[in-house]
């Protein structure tokens, strides 16, 4: 692996390759030194042209525990404002030297052009392109789940078998894709639930089932269900008529947190999460709510990641 | 391609021997330390491992106060390695520490061939991290030479004197018997001249 | 007779073999074998084809208000390396070609340059906002004398607009050229919609946007009994709906661009803005499609779409990159690549298709004359390009004349060269490089 792009061309072999080191990894945050000496002499560069206080805090988290050097580069521009081109940023980057750059990028395969295109020798990491992918995401909700249902002894598990329900705009998520290509590489059967209207053109080649029916999918207990944050913009009529009309059918609302209360449906969601209209307030506190641990976890993946990118020569 | 002659590999240690040795070395670690108290084997992975734990078993053996599961552990050196960007990343074994920890313990590790020392220096490393060890002791069954590092091993089932050229290779049931290759354990030396 | 080149040994569009004398008045003087000329400059063409100069209805040569991506002289001679010795430039410029004083502009730029003729395209609207018709008569009658309008790179959306355009020309027998592309259906478009775009996270561009705008338009051009010209057509959709319409007898032309007929969605992956073009590359469906209708006679012409684009207006993120392609130089390659090669169409087809055809939808009267069977015509103005089929190579932007590098073909291998151009009876390509140009007397 020279860079981490995207989960739709990760093999099982690499995936299994993060998912067991960040199992390692993870033991390392329940020590008293949180800190290994592993990229020590090694810049991580943040490039961040959208911005996500989570994610980026999370990356800075793993980088600084394998002890590389931090760089936070904030980027102010967008596809109306444009200002200085990614080209010219990247090799202002260059110049100063890192090794990796982990990057947040409001356009779609930003971070494969920057892997790509000989703008940067550094490892590339996307940390979320568009409405393309979040490959660390999906990572870290597959090594949730593997966590949850194999706890200690998952080391070498996949997720064969599982079923995961991912619910709601799976048309303008990244973070839907890169799970999509990830849980079926895995092993797991995944069903999309969700308006038809949030669904992208050609979904039925992907390697899912569709249901638009929510209450039957519950009912078949899946091992997990993805509750998909509903974006303020998608909701001026154009998708759905209204929050209310969303909420009645495709919310985790409290009736339907009550039906699967108790059972093994964990319910996930990639944060932050909009209370009261893609998930009931009691269902966001509920003991199945994996956000937490998927915070957590995060942090884990994300040193698997970079260790393995960086310590070590590529191409070997 | 010119087809070199192949050299046989050499036996330097068979089954019995690597079995008499860790009897010997499980003797010497309890006269040195006057018993078990606080003693803690850790093994580093790969095949430090599968050693610690039949020196474990003879400790038990010896004295039964020594508890095998409570006393041994895995110590895993790869994310304190110094070579990293040599070499290809390889996904780090676990780590196991006994419960109790490893604060005031007297810390034995045990590991296969002792070389370089640069795994006893990542090693140490690693314990540093975990815990502060009132002793830290290594036990190794072979001993090749060649150190680059200012280290020592405490308890040594057999010194070797090898070239540099070669290499040892030590094959123990728990870790390389599923190979098709695998007959016994043993300790054999191979020439690595290209 | 004073003869001043004379072509040996080249087949023409009919397969003929044949000679051709060129007079200094700038006229194919004799056609025939065995002809000798004293103090001529002899070409030898053995081997080689000899197409009337091509004619593209569809260039965007950027000037005025673009010169860093291309101007009128490095857009015409980009044309004369591939054999064009017409092009059409679309009125997408800065000011836009919406008046009289814009047209001429352009019109006297391309006289002075002398690579080629330029006829400018007018605007249809005002500045190209779809809100009022632009002066077209006054376009029409200037020096440019235009009869082509379009609004490319925007579609006419209003229908009222665009029946009111296609019944305005009528008086000087002019013609609309559409950019068909229903707005709202691509509003942030950046590829074919498909599951492709689905996966890449890029708004998709549905081949509805286009078929819609076609069905509308041929039935209005029907309704008000006119002249539409569909431009860059794409879909296979598309293609179903014009063989429809022509066989309604309904006045409609098509066009489609070389990289439609070869190109498809899957360079998308990339994500190498060089494959980003309006209206976007489809899927393989499409593009045989395209072939069999450009076959068959639906699509009556092959325009370059060239689109010349600044390397910083490229080399930056997919979803803000300018959409569009370079093409004069490897239109005529791509076409043997993609309709000879798989023997869709003879040379008298392609010259049909990249010169007589475009030259009749506009009405020209000294370009792209063919007899019936393909033949050169003698008396005709000598517009000549000079091919070598089988001269392969591999396809590197920065050797091209364009002053943009935005070609699709980098790194592609072709076959294919146009070795010799004259234009008005000049020779203003030899042996694939640019001689002198012609000067225009006036």
């Amino acid at each position: 692996m020279r860079h981490l792009l995207a989960t739709r061309n990760l093999s099982y072999d690499n995936a299994m390759a993060i998912l067991d080191t960040a199992q390692e990894m993870a033991t390392v945050s329940d020590r008293s030194i949180k800190k290994l000496p592993t990229l020590r002499g090694q810049t991580v560069v943040n490039l961040f042209f959208e911005d996500s206080t989570r994610t980026r805090t999370s990356f800075e988290a793993a980088a600084k525990r394998l002890s590389a050097d931090v760089l936070n580069f904030a980027v102010k521009t967008s596809s109306v404002s444009k200002g200085e081109s990614l080209k010219d940023t990247v090799q202002t980057l260059e110049a100063i030297g890192g090794d990796a750059i982990v990057m947040r990028h409001w356009a779609s395969g930003a971070a494969q052009q920057l892997a790509n295109f000989g703008w940067s020798s550094s490892a590339v990491i996307n940390a979320g392109d568009g409405t393309h992918e979040h490959p660390t995401q999906a990572l870290l909700d597959a090594f949730t789940l593997r966590d949850r249902i194999h706890g200690q002894h998952a080391s070498g598990k996949d997720l064969e078998g599982l079923h995961i329900v991912v619910v709601g705009d799976i048309l303008h998520s990244r973070v839907a894709r890169s799970n999509v290509w990830l849980l079926h590489t895995l092993g797991a059967k995944v069903t999309l639930s969700g308006p038809p209207t949030l669904m992208p053109v050609g979904v039925t080649t992907w390697p899912v089932e569709i249901n638009y029916d929510l209450d039957a999918l519950l009912a078949e207990q899946p091992d997990a269900i993805m509750m998909l944050r509903v974006q303020a913009e998608r909701m001026s009529g154009d998708f759905f008529p209204s929050a209310a009309e969303y909420t009645r059918g495709w919310g985790l609302t409290n009736d339907r947190y009550k039906r699967i209360e108790g059972c093994n449906t964990l319910i996930m969601h990639p944060g932050p999460m909009n209370r009261g209209l893609e998930i009931s307030a009691a269902a966001a506190d509920s003991a199945q709510n994996t956000a937490l641990e998927q915070v957590a976890n995060g942090v884990s993946v994300r040193m698997a990641v970079l260790y393995l990118l960086l310590a070590g020569q590529p191409g070997q | 391609m010119v087809q070199e002659p192949v050299r046989e590999a050499r036996t330097v240690m068979s089954e019995s021997d690597i079995q008499r040795v860790l009897t010997r070395i499980a003797h010497e670690i309890l006269e040195a330390n006057r018993g078990v108290e606080d003693l803690i084997l850790l093994g580093i992975p790969r095949r430090g491992v599968p050693l610690a734990n039949r020196l474990a078993q003879k400790l038990a053996e010896i004295e039964p106060e020594y508890v095998v599961q409570e006393r041994t552990g895995q110590l895993d050196i790869t994310l304190y390695r110094d070579d990293l960007a040599r070499a290809e990343s390889r996904i780090p074994a676990t780590t196991m520490i006994p419960p109790a920890g490893v604060d005031n313990t007297v810390v034995v590790l045990v590991d296969d061939v002792l070389y370089s020392g640069r795994t006893i220096r990542a090693a140490l490393d690693a314990l540093a991290d975990i815990g502060r060890p009132r002793t830290v002791r290594l036990a190794v069954l072979v001993d090749r030479g060649h150190r680059q590092l200012p280290l020592r091993a405490d308890y040594v089932g057999k010194n070797l004197p090898t070239a540099s050229t070669e290499r040892v290779m030590v094959q123990l049931a728990e870790i390389d018997g599923a190979d098709a290759d695998y007959t016994s354990d043993q300790v054999q030396i191979v020439d690595v001249m290209d | 007779m004073n003869i001043t080149y004379l072509i040996t040994g080249g087949t023409t569009p009919d397969g003929v073999q044949t000679d051709i004398a060129l007079d200094a008045d700038g006229l194919i003087a004799e056609l025939g074998q065995g002809l000798m000329a004293q103090g001529a400059v002899v070409i030898d063409a053995t081997d080689k084809i000899v197409l009337p100069g091509l004619v593209d209805l569809h260039t965007h040569l950027r000037e005025p208000g673009n010169n860093d991506a291309e101007t009128v002289e490095t857009g015409t001679r980009a044309a004369a390396k591939g054999g064009f010795t017409a092009v059409h430039a679309m009125a997408n410029s800065n000011p836009v070609a919406d008046t009289a004083g814009v047209v001429e502009q352009v019109y006297s730029l391309g006289k002075q340059a002398g690579w080629t003729d330029v006829h400018p395209v007018g605007a249809v609207t005002v500045g190209l906002a779809g809100e009022r018709l632009a002066e077209l008569s006054a376009m029409h009658d200037s020096a440019a004398n235009v009869t082509m309008f379009s609004d490319d790179g925007i579609c006419v959306w209003d229908p009222v607009l665009m029946r009111r355009a296609l019944e305005y020309v009528k008086s000087f027998d002019g013609f609309i050229a559409q950019h068909a592309q229903e707005p709202r259906l691509t509003e942030g478009a950046q590829m074919n919609e498909s599951a492709l775009s689905s996966e890449l996270g890029l708004t998709g561009w549905p081949a509805v946007a286009e078929e819609s705008i076609i069905a509308r338009d041929v039935l209005l051009a029907q309704h008000v009994d006119s002249r539409v010209h569909i431009c860059h057509v794409s879909t296979a959709g598309s293609v179903e709906l014009i063989r429809w319409a022509k066989s309604q007898g309904i006045n409609v032309t098509a066009e489609v661009t070389p990289h439609h007929l070869l190109l498809t969605e899957d360079y998308v992956k990339t994500y190498d803005p060089v494959y980003k073009v309006n209206p976007p590359l489809r899927k393989d469906s499409d593009v045989h499609a395209l072939r069999q209708g450009l076959a068959d006679g639906t699509i009556d012409t092959v325009g370059t779409d060239h689109a010349p684009h600044t390397e910083e207006t490229k080399q930056c993120e997919w979803v803000v990159a300018a959409m569009g392609m370079t093409g004069l130089e490897t239109a005529l390659p791509v076409i043997q690549h993609t309709m000879v090669d798989t023997g869709l169409l003879s040379w008298h087809d392609v010259a049909r298709v990249m010169s007589a055809n475009p030259a009749r939808i506009y009405r020209h009267s000294d370009q792209g004359q063919l007899t019936k069977t393909g033949g050169l015509v003698q008396g005709a103005v000598a517009n000549i390009a000079v091919y070598d089929p089988t001269h392969t190579f591999v396809v590197n932007p920065a050797e091209h004349d364009s002053k943009s590098a935005n070609s699709p073909y980098k790194n592609m291998e072709l076959s294919g060269q146009v070795t010799d151009v004259f234009y008005r009876g000049h020779q203003v390509v030899a042996d694939a490089r640019m001689t002198t140009p012609f000067h225009h007397s006036r």
